[in-house]
């Protein structure tokens, strides 16, 4: 199997992933108390800049399955979309409020669109030559 | 059912095209299975919705017992047997196996967390002054590695290895690679289960 060279999509994303998740987890530890959000936003912050950083990485990338990439996220995509909304209502429910709400929801965001990228580019980066088309 | 041919592993390119191999079709998403996940989520819905102890309790520790198991199962009993397998019975239990786990794993996962934290809500274990505060946080960073394993690395090539298993000749080797990734992450997930499980009993023991 040729490997060929492609920007490390899957490691970029699990970091960014964490950085969501250890957010979240030192937002919920809190509760109910009134809780600082400048580490949740500093990790939030980190996180979206890695998102940005993978998508750019991604979007340069020549002689890639894009039709396979683009397949397979949309439908990831609405996947955790759903996903995304459903835990966007417990909040909701829960009555969070103000920056932590903010907080909350632009991480689901970033949640809801990183993990359809990794699906999308473990798919593509495997599929045959017939499938890629240069960038 | 239709069959599709599946070339043996080109590791060593060989003179002789290699002889194919037979897989059964299958269904990336088993479309009869998502009634079943349906009826899961209204029952989640229902649960959290009517705030009563037991369906949360229910659901939480149904949800959370299976959860345990299969990656406990997956990881430390089935994965090692798997790595052993002729690649043809590993396509055929792949082929088998994992369309059925791209609705099991966030059912079982979706019903465990969201009945566990409506019952830390109602319980109090998820308030920063409840005694058993620092469990429950503990748990929340098992969860966490887990949830950051598993969707980056696991469903991802979950996904991948359906796709390739798809394709009229899929690439044995790409399979290969992909169910060594979901086998070592499924290895990590059981020992964290292993964690889970000494946070969740201490949790119910008080």
């Amino acid at each position: 199997m040729n490997e060929r060279p492609l920007p490390p999509v899957t490691q970029l994303g699990m970091v960014s992933l964490a950085l969501i998740v250890a957010g979240g987890i030192y937002l919920s530890a809190h509760l109910p108390r009134h809780v600082p959000l400048g580490p949740a936003i500093a990790l939030l912050a980190a996180s979206a800049v890695l998102l940005a950083a993978n998508m750019v990485a991604l979007s340069r990338v020549r002689d890639f399955a894009w039709d396979r990439f683009v397949e397979v996220g949309k439908w990831s995509l609405l996947a955790y979309a759903v996903i995304a909304g459903m835990i966007e209502y417990a909040f909701l429910r829960d009555h969070i409020r103000g920056g932590a709400l903010v907080v909350l929801t632009l991480s689901l965001v970033v949640f809801a669109v990183h993990v359809p990228i990794l699906v999308g580019f473990t798919v593509a980066r495997y599929a045959g030559t017939d499938d890629r088309v240069a960038a | 059912m239709a069959d599709t041919a599946i070339s043996a592993p080109a590791v060593h390119p060989e003179p002789a095209q290699p002889a194919p191999l037979e897989r059964p079709d299958f269904e990336i998403v088993p479309r009869r299975g998502l009634v079943l996940v349906a009826v899961a989520a209204v029952l989640l819905i229902v649960a959290i919705a009517s705030n009563k102890l037991w369906p949360l309790m229910f659901l939480h520790v149904a949800g959370g017992a299976a959860w345990t198991v299969i990656d406990l199962f997956l990881g430390l009993v089935l994965g090692p047997i798997i790595g052993r397998m002729s690649i043809p019975a590993r396509v055929e239990f792949t082929t088998r196996l994992m369309p059925k786990m791209v609705l099991i794993m966030p059912t079982v996962v979706t019903l465990t967390l969201a009945a566990g934290w409506q019952l830390g809500l109602k319980l109090g274990t998820v308030f920063s002054f409840h005694p058993l505060h620092p469990w429950v946080v503990a748990s929340y960073i098992v969860v966490g590695v887990m949830a950051v394993l598993a969707l980056g690395l696991l469903e991802p090539a979950n996904i991948a290895v359906l796709i390739e298993l798809k394709k009229p000749r899929p690439n044995p080797e790409v399979i290969e690679r992909l169910m060594r990734r979901f086998i070592y992450c499924a290895g990590v997930l059981g020992a964290m289960q292993i964690a889970t499980l000494v946070i969740m009993t201490k949790l119910a023991s008080g």
